[in-house]
This record gives C-alpha cells, sequence and structure tokens, in this order.
C-alpha cells in the first residue's frame, strides 16, 4: 500500500487540516517511509487473536447519576475566541 | 546526584530551613539557567507567596502536609488553576485553564509549591523537545544537545536544580528518556495508578503522569500522593496506595531481575552496554538473582506504538477546531475553511505529521489492515510481558540506545526519532509502570538503566532505584 497525491488531499480534508497542493509530495513521501516500517506487522500471526484497546481492559466502569456542579458558563466561554450573548461564535453556517 | 538544596522535610517542620529560602534559592537557579529554556512560565509570586503562609503555618505549629514546602515543577499540559496551558503548542498559546488537574489538587493539600510550567513537545509528541512553539529545550550537561522529550523542560529543571520533582507525561518514553538523557530518576507508574483528569489527551490508552526527581526517596513521595483512584477518571484503578516512601527497600535480596537479550542488540552504545552489565552484576553480587528472559515482539513494538498512538491523538486533537479554546484562523470563509486554517496554522509539523498519519490508519480501508493488525500484536506483545514477570521482579535493560544526540541531528528524519523509543515504548503498551535511574555516563553524557515491572509494582521500581541511587555511580 503506498500514499498517493488523492490519498493526501482526502486524508487532510478528514483530519480538517489545510496542506498547501504544493507539499503533497513532502507529505506523502514521509508518510510512506513510516508505513513501510509499520507493514514489519504483517510478520506476526495475529489469528484467533483479540485486538487489545488499554491494558487494564476494565469495562463499564459507572457512577450514580447525580447532578453535579460544573463549570459556570462565563467560566466556560472565557477562552472562546469569538463568543456573543453566552454563545461561542462561529462563520455563518447556512448559506444565502 | 545530590544537590544542596535536597529536600529534607523534618528540617523544613524544625524551623533549621524557612520554605521561603527554597523557593528563592530555586527562583534563583531558574533565572540563572533561563537559557536552557526549561519553563514556558515561572510562578515566582505565587510561589512566594504559598511559601509565606506555609512559612506562618509552620511558625504556628499548624498540621502540615506530607509534601510541606516540596519544590514543584509541572509539564505545561498539566492542568494547574488559572494558570497557561499551553501544550508547547501556538494553539494554546494564550489557553488560561480554568480548571485544575487532580495530580495538582493532591499536591496542592499536601503542601507542595508549584513553582511554574515546563517546556515540552508540541502535544507531548516528540523525543527531543525541539518540537515546542516556545523553542527548543537544552541538555545542561552539553549544551549542544537535547534533553530529550517529550519532558525535557521537567528534565532539565531538575537536573539543574531549578525545583525537588517535576511532573512529566510518558505516551512512550517522554518521562524515561529525558530522564536518561539528563542524569535524572523518571518514574512512569502503571496504567490506572495515576489520575489523567487534567492531562491534556494525547494518546489514551498509552499516557500516564509521572515524576522526575533526584532522589528515589523524593520520587516515592510525590507518587505516593498523586497515585490512587479518581472519580473523575475512569481509568484510574482502585487500587491501594502503599506508602512507598516508608517501605522504600533497597535490599537486593529475593529479587530476580529478567534480562531480555531484545534489548542489547545492535544499535546499542558501547558504553551503555558496559555500564548497564556492570551495574547487573553489582546487583547480583548485592544478592540479586539473575535470568534471561525472552520479550520476542520488542522488535515490532515501534510499529505497534506510532499506528496506537497517532490513531488515537488524530482523535483526541479534533478538539482543537478555533470554537470554543484556543487559536482562530482570521477571516475564514466559511466553518470548514475556519477548522482547516485554524488546525493548520495553530498546530506545528510534527502534530500534523501524527494527525494525518492517525487518520490514514484509521480510515475506510486501512483500519484493518492498521490499526486492527496493531492493537492484535498489542496483545501479543503484553502477553510477553505477562510470561516474563511469572519469571522475575524487575526487567532490566538500558533506557535509551544512545546518550542525548545533537540538536538538529534527528530533526528531519522522524523515522529516526521515532526508533529512539525502541526500549521505553513496550512500558506503555503493556501499561506497566518502569524507571529510568542514573546508571553512569558515556563521553561525559549521562544514560539510565531502565527497570520494568509487573503492574501496580512500583514499589519495586523504587526500592531498586534505592539500591543503584546508593551506589553514587554519578
Amino acid at each position: 500500500m503506498s500514499v498517493n497525491h488523492d490519498d493526501i488531499k482526502k486524508i487532510a480534508s478528514l483530519a480538517r487540516l489545510e496542506i498547501p497542493e504544493d507539499q503533497y509530495a513532502h507529505y506523502a513521501g514521509q508518510l510512506n517511509r513510516i508505513l513501510e516500517y509499520m507493514e514489519k506487522l504483517n510478520e506476526v500471526n495475529t489469528d484467533d487473536v483479540a485486538p487489545m484497546y488499554n491494558s487494564l481492559e476494565r469495562t463499564n466502569v459507572t457512577r450514580p447519576d447525580q447532578v453535579r456542579p460544573s463549570l459556570p458558563q462565563n467560566e466556560a466561554l472565557k477562552n472562546a475566541p469569538l463568543k456573543g450573548d453566552g454563545f461561542f461564535r462561529v462563520p455563518k453556517v447556512v448559506k444565502k | 546526584m545530590t544537590h544542596p538544596l535536597d529536600y529534607n522535610p523534618e528540617a523544613i517542620r524544625a524551623e533549621h530551613v524557612s520554605v521561603r529560602s527554597r523557593v528563592e534559592a530555586y527562583l534563583k537557579q531558574i533565572e540563572q539557567h533561563k537559557s536552557l529554556n526549561a519553563f514556558i512560565h515561572v510562578f515566582a509570586g505565587s510561589a512566594l507567596k504559598q511559601a509565606d503562609t506555609l512559612d506562618d503555618k509552620i511558625r504556628q505549629g499548624t498540621q502540615t502536609g506530607k509534601l510541606a514546602g516540596m519544590v514543584i515543577a509541572v509539564k505545561d499540559n498539566i492542568a494547574v488553576k488559572d494558570a497557561t496551558l499551553t501544550c508547547g503548542s501556538k494553539m494554546l498559546e494564550n489557553y488560561i485553564s480554568p480548571y485544575a488537574a487532580t495530580v495538582i489538587e493532591r499536591l496542592l493539600a499536601e503542601d507542595a509549591i508549584i513553582i511554574g510550567k515546563t517546556n515540552l513537545d508540541e502535544f507531548a509528541m516528540g523525543s527531543s523537545n525541539e518540537n515546542s512553539y516556545f523553542g527548543a529545550v537544552k541538555n545542561p550537561h552539553d549544551t549542544g544537545r537535547v534533553p530529550g522529550g517529550s519532558s525535557g523542560g521537567s528534565a532539565v529543571a531538575v537536573a539543574a536544580g531549578m525545583c525537588d520533582a517535576a511532573l512529566g507525561s510518558d505516551t512512550g518514553g517522554s518521562i524515561r528518556q529525558p530522564a536518561s538523557f539528563t542524569g535524572t530518576i523518571g518514574l512512569k507508574p502503571g496504567y490506572g495508578r495515576v489520575s489523567r483528569y487534567g492531562l491534556v489527551a494525547f494518546a489514551s490508552s498509552l499516557d500516564q503522569i509521572g515524576v522526575f526527581s533526584r532522589t528515589p526517596s523524593v520520587a516515592a513521595q510525590t507518587l505516593a500522593v498523586i497515585a490512587g483512584a479518581d472519580k473523575r477518571d475512569s481509568t484510574c484503578a482502585d487500587e491501594d496506595v502503599p506508602d512507598y516512601h516508608a517501605r522504600l527497600n533497597p535490599s537486593m535480596k529475593d529479587i530476580t531481575l529478567g534480562i531480555p537479550e531484545e534489548y542489547f542488540q545492535d544499535g546499542l552504545d558501547g558504553d551503555i552496554r558496559n555500564g548497564v552489565r556492570s551495574l547487573i552484576d553489582k546487583m547480583r553480587e548485592a544478592g540479586a538473582r539473575v535470568r534471561e528472559i525472552a520479550l520476542p515482539m520488542t522488535e515490532y513494538a515501534i510499529a505497534i506504538y506510532y499506528i496506537i498512538a497517532t490513531a488515537e491523538a488524530s482523535s483526541n486533537l479534533a478538539r482543537f477546531d478555533g470554537v470554543r479554546y484556543g487559536f482562530r484562523a482570521e477571516d475564514p470563509g466559511d466553518l470548514n475553511e475556519m477548522y482547516a486554517q485554524t488546525r493548520a496554522v495553530g498546530f506545528g509539523e510534527e502534530v500534523r505529521r501524527r494527525i494525518m498519519l492517525g487518520t490514514y490508519v484509521l480510515s475506510a480501508g486501512y483500519y484493518d489492515a492498521y490499526y486492527r493488525k496493531a492493537l492484535q500484536v498489542r496483545r501479543k506483545l503484553k502477553e510477553d510481558f505477562d510470561n516474563a514477570f511469572e519469571h522475575c521482579d524487575l526487567i532490566v535493560s538500558p533506557t535509551t540506545p544512545t546518550p542525548a544526540f545533537a540538536l538538529g541531528e534527528k530533526a528531519d528524519d522522524p523515522l529516526a526519532m521515532y526508533l529512539q523509543d525502541i526500549y521505553t515504548v513496550s512500558a506503555n503498551l503493556a501499561g506497566i509502570p518502569a524507571i529510568s535511574v542514573p546508571a553512569g555516563t558515556s563521553n561525559g553524557l549521562p544514560y539510565g538503566m531502565q527497570l520494568q515491572a509487573a503492574p501496580f509494582n512500583e514499589q519495586k521500581l523504587l526500592n531498586a532505584a534505592q539500591f543503584i541511587h546508593s551506589l553514587n555511580l554519578t
């Protein structure tokens, strides 16, 4: 498997990262070199081996469903780059 | 390594040393070593204020906490309330944390003094501390060399005597590798030992908060305070926390050391190989049993690690979108352009590369070939360790294949940089605790011995560290 120009464009779009077209080759080269190294894993037989998502493998850690204090609205908005009327503000989403 | 300012709680409680004088002395060291670039923010005012309050308490005979007067620096990806939390990134350059991490609350409750926030590779991604938006950190043993990463600032703060201890985070070696490069002790607790609430997530199945110190005693005291269950982190285990400090025991009797041949292969510096071997002999002479063990999945550890770590990072870092906090690109056209431009400008090159790699290995058509495959081999690697710990208490090896490398040496070769982590990533993948302890020097540069133990056996690591520390090797 090898990453090409179109793959870089697609991954950048999925990751919401703007990458100028003149850098596609640079990224493809680096990613291919790293991915080629990772192909090493194909030497290992993993038939019937369950994936291990984390090492403690605890599941369903629950807590009582109780209302607890949380950040007040003004604190939660304090770091927002743009805010107004108690909301986060973003560029207009709905087109005319 | 000893230091005139080494932490002595009895002397503080007996008023032989004021907390203010210790904080002032450390602030002076920070000022003198400014060019090492270890700190992003120094809390001179608040640290002195905290010191005065504590000195008053001691004078009045009021009960003080277990870490009274211990001066601690904090990696700048761990939240201290009302302080910056930059993660070494332009993305969070002006972010002020509205809350404190659990570890910080626990340290403050025991009267530790927080002296500042330390420099790091951006979002803890790197092995050299050259990836910080705030500039590279320099190694105090040779300022032309890297201190290691990603917790390079914390390592240097401890190595150059700017604090008693420092918190770092370790996802694939980010505490142990800089500890090795700077001649400090670096402890990565096992997965679930310490709450990550308030640690900015990089790779959630691997990240752990841990401690740098000059002595095993300070590491033991600090771990005893920060470890233990936390309702705000469901991955933090409900396991008892022993009094690591009271139980520090340097005896090597009845301890079995496992030596994995896979950690002594080509590429290992000759001085490090010989130094670690001779230290193993000293441990044997002191009563330890030594046996060969096999960790055959070691050669796959880097590949597993960089698939899982980048996959988890690409997901965790999706939150930096310019909406709720952090940097936002100016004059974006629409919402999608705002996201893409914000992230392109806000993140540095290594972070962008890892997000791309992680997005790729998780994308439709490649998920099974890369991500799922890595998770399967991860289980086989974990089984290697389970088997090994049936036959030994500690797995002993070098921490890094070489001492500190030169600034810029590996900056243009991501894969060469990733291979630096060959001995350290397995502990994170298996979720076990590990420590790096200064073991000697190679051409004047320090290097560490790494010890790994079964889950929740941090005490064994600290005990062995205490034995090695008592040999005065460095």
